[in-house]
């Protein structure tokens, strides 16, 4: 299978009459978007507000982020089985707006949302303070049930991306990345005697506002599956998550997740990427089961001689994390696992909710509560009183001179356990 | 303007303290105004950086085992002004060193100052003092004094400059427990994907998170009779009263609540609801029960196969939160069970 | 948290459905829930047979109580 992401550089973006791009600048039809937003009769209004980096400028709180994009050798021009009709991504070419995001965000649907800071001491924690962010404040028809209101406010940022990325779809992109895995009988001598490597990458799926999708399917209704990494890479993973803003995974990360790309680099040099698993992160202890051993079965039926593992949440999906490092490891599967800490405030508590002797190989990402202090805002997108409810804020938040102060809960992406960030943890 | 010069006041027991040897270990702590024994090596080694303007000294079974020793050294130490506290060296001395820790918890808990200390690894005040303190490793016997002091002198240094301090194995002292959030040159998928290759080829990683080592707690004994005793609800599912009069938190919680349960058959006559922020709230939302079974417990209360429901009932949310702050929630809770009553607790968490 | 209760001589049983993560932490009576979100219920079920499967749970939990246990046990 073999993917080309094309990448059209954006640099700016602006509200105006007609969609278009024009020297990295991307205009965008107000009318036009909101015609298609509003579509969904559940959304009563939505605002549109560009953020750019360096801007002073606070959003809170962010449901999702997602990359506008266009595919251009497929009939499925959107999301598959969520705003498009069914069928498979990942071969082709798509066109990114690289540097370009849609960030939606309004009322609160859920007490685990985060924020992102354009500017200063909260820009350094989240990758979307680099992106020109085209913001969606969206208002739900009044009392729109919460699974309802998520749906609608998923569906319209994905939708808003797809109409963006449109508007590249005539253009000659700046470069081209090329992602090209071919099945495992075609692969040639250039990945013979290199370690085999595969990619365990578990979702969360705990009730309708933290759920990923997968094709559309709600994880939590699917057994672990195999996946080629370039359907990830090109839509066919999406973000239905209120969870703590810091380590979900946004559909821009699903769309960028680091961790393919990463291996990929290395494909045919120093590994042979076998491909990925997804997994869902379940809330019953069957079903922990049930997804661990099936996942641990699949990666071994494919050979792998080693596997990162990648979390998404905290608190019992550490559970799933080790136990599927202990599955893989007991059958001599080398792994790495990649988790973030809840270690308090001080950095004095234990790191996670369970614990292994077999996870001696693991990628720290950061200490979830952790503090931090951020400067008054200029402008705020959203609603800064939600900060109260949000995990990693409280109602102790706000300071006398208009600063916050939060955990790094509170800032989208921030721990990413995808590895998508810099941050770590170290012992002191 | 000159500045004045760091105060740093010294912890010795009977024996560093020059009062004796074992037959003296009974003394109440006291304190001179003046660097005594070691930490007079200690002053000429901090020159110009900082002066042992005093050294309180202490029997090591006095401190260890009188309830009110803590608070009087806390005084003896607070009343000499310190910006730092050195405790020890204690090598392996064991009461000695438990003693330390003491030393060194005033300096973190009573007075939010740096503490300084040297051990030897084994010594069982390393624990408990390593929270509060900045243990340099020293020989197991008073002979690595020598060794010891230039060391605990350069930290002191460093602190008292207010440098930042590096990892502990770079400044040479014994890693305190307290994990730190730092940038990394290179991403972590890519720190990941080079770890695993490593591995891969056979070659030692270090990992970046050891897993954490739980303590274990005996069981405490059973209930006799059931239906003779009182039980409590408790919860970490974060089903409190709408308004959340306790703010608290919907992850990383650091408050709990209490709340009555009295006259109440029924979660679901109550305005309350869930604000845990790891979990689909909804279902507890539609029906409380399914998180605080008050419904049930009333009915086998009724019936006699429960002695009683505690009046009330506490909750915190257990998403995020750190051990730590559990911890401490833990120890609150239990006592006000033990001092009204309860017998028997169930925990439902989510 | 239940440790703490434990720890101060009250016997504590805990209904949680990460009966791993229970434990690994240290918890000494445990009684298997049904989900995260719902440990004491089930919103499959009609209301009665919710309200049975919850009073078979905590029925458990006071046989646990009632147990003397030597280490962790789950009822």
């Amino acid at each position: 299978m073999k993917l080309e992401i094309g990448e059209v550089q954006i640099e700016d973006i602006k509200l105006g009459e007609q969609t278009k791009i024009e020297d990295g600048l991307l205009h965008v039809s107000r009318a036009e978007l909101r015609k298609l937003l509003l579509e969904d009769k559940r959304l009563a209004a939505v605002e549109m507000t560009v953020a750019r980096p360096g801007d002073k400028t606070r959003i809170i709180p962010v449901k999702d982020v997602i990359e506008p994009r266009v595919r251009l050798d497929n009939e499925i021009t959107g999301y598959p089985g969520v705003t498009d009709k069914m069928g498979r991504v990942g071969a082709g070419r798509t066109l990114a707006l690289k540097g370009a995001a849609v960030v939606t965000t309004g009322d609160i649907v859920a007490i685990q949302e985060g924020l992102i800071d354009m500017w200063g001491e909260g820009a350094k924690y989240t990758p979307f303070s680099q992106t020109c962010n085209l913001v969606l404040t969206f208002t739900p028809r009044r009392n729109l049930e919460a699974h309802q209101h998520e749906e609608a406010v998923r569906e319209a940022g994905l939708k808003a991306a797809e109409y963006l990325g449109k508007a590249a779809e005539n253009m000659e992109p700046d470069n081209i990345n090329t992602y090209d895995l071919p099945a495992m009988n075609k692969r040639g001598e250039e990945v013979e005697g290199l370690p085999r490597v595969a990619y365990l990458k578990m979702l969360i799926a705990q009730g309708l506002l933290h759920d990923s999708y997968i094709y559309g399917i709600d994880a939590k209704e699917t057994l672990p599956t195999w996946i080629h990494p370039n359907e990830i890479l090109d839509g066919a993973l999406v973000s239905g998550n209120c969870v703590a803003a810091c380590d979900k995974i946004t559909t821009y990360q699903h769309q960028n997740n680091s961790i393919i790309l990463d291996l990929y680099d290395r494909h045919g040099k120093d590994l042979n990427f076998l491909g990925v698993v997804l997994t869902p992160e379940l809330t019953t202890f069957t079903g922990k089961v049930r997804a661990c051993e099936h996942a641990t079965g699949l990666i071994k039926t494919m050979g792998a001689d080693g596997v990162i593992i990648s979390e998404e949440g905290y608190g019992n999906p550490d559970s799933d994390l080790l136990q599927n490092c202990k599955l893989l490891e007991e059958d001599g599967i080398k792994t790495v696992l990649i988790t973030d800490e809840c270690a308090g405030n001080d950095g004095f508590s234990q790191s996670l909710a369970d614990t292994s002797s077999v996870a001696k190989a693991v990628i720290s990402t950061g200490n979830v509560s952790h503090m931090v202090k951020l400067d008054p805002a200029e402008r705020v997108i959203g609603n800064i009183g939600s900060l109260a409810n949000l995990a990693g804020g409280s109602g102790d938040s706000f300071c006398d001179d208009g600063s916050i102060v939060c955990e790094l809960n509170a800032i989208i992406g921030s721990t990413s356990e995808i590895g998508y960030h810099n941050l770590t943890a170290r012992q002191y | 303007m000159s500045e004045k010069k760091p105060r740093v006041v010294c912890y010795l027991n009977q024996f560093f303290g020059q009062i004796g040897g074992e037959d003296k270990a009974d003394t109440p702590p006291h304190i001179e105004m003046k660097a005594v024994g070691p930490a007079g090596a200690l002053d000429t080694e901090l020159g110009d950086v900082a002066n042992v303007v005093a050294t309180v000294i202490c029997g090591d079974n006095y401190i260890n085992e009188k309830d009110k020793a803590y608070s009087q050294v806390a005084d003896l130490i607070n009343s000499a002004e310190p910006d730092l506290v050195v405790a020890g060296p204690a090598f392996n001395a064991g009461r000695y060193g438990m003693a330390c820790a003491k030393a060194c918890e005033v300096a973190g808990e009573e007075l939010n100052i740096p503490a300084v200390s040297g051990m030897y690894e084994e010594n069982p005040g390393l624990d408990p003092a390593k929270r509060y303190a900045y243990i340099v490793p020293t020989p197991d016997s008073a002979a690595g004094m020598r060794k010891a002091l230039p060391q605990m002198a350069g930290l002191i240094t460093k602190i008292l400059k207010n440098e930042e301090l590096g990892p502990p194995e770079e400044e040479g002292y014994f890693p305190r427990g307290q994990r730190k959030t730092l940038f990394a040159d290179k991403r972590g998928s890519l720190r990941a994907v080079e770890m695993l290759l490593k591995r891969l080829a056979g070659e030692d990683i270090e990992t970046e998170l050891p897993m954490p080592v739980f303590d274990e707690v005996e069981p405490a004994p059973a209930v006799r009779e059931i239906n003779k005793s009182t039980v409590a609800l408790v919860s970490s599912g974060g089903i409190v009263p709408a308004k959340n009069p306790d703010s608290i938190e919907s992850a990383s919680a650091t408050k709990y609540g209490r709340y009555s349960l009295k006259g109440h058959n029924d979660m679901r006559q109550l305005d309350y609801r869930s604000i845990h922020g790891g979990y689909d709230s909804v279902y507890a939302n539609e029906d409380g029960n399914r998180v605080v079974p008050l419904d049930v417990m009333r009915e086998l209360e009724e019936r006699g196969e429960v002695g009683k429901l505690h009046d009330y009932y506490y909750v915190t949310t257990g998403t995020g939160t750190s051990v730590a702050n559990a911890k401490k929630m833990g120890e609150d809770i239990a006592q006000e069970l033990k001092d009204s009553g309860v017998q028997a607790v169930i925990l439902t968490s989510t | 948290m239940a440790k703490e209760i434990d720890r101060i001589g009250i016997p504590v049983v805990q209904l949680c459905s990460i009966t791993t993560i229970a434990r690994s932490v240290g918890a000494n009576r445990i009684v298997p829930a049904i989900a995260i979100p719902y440990p004491a219920g089930d919103p499959e079920l009609e209301g009665s047979e919710e309200r049975d499967l919850r009073k078979e749970l905590v029925k458990r939990c006071l046989t646990a109580l009632e147990s003397d246990v030597e280490t962790v046990t789950e009822f």
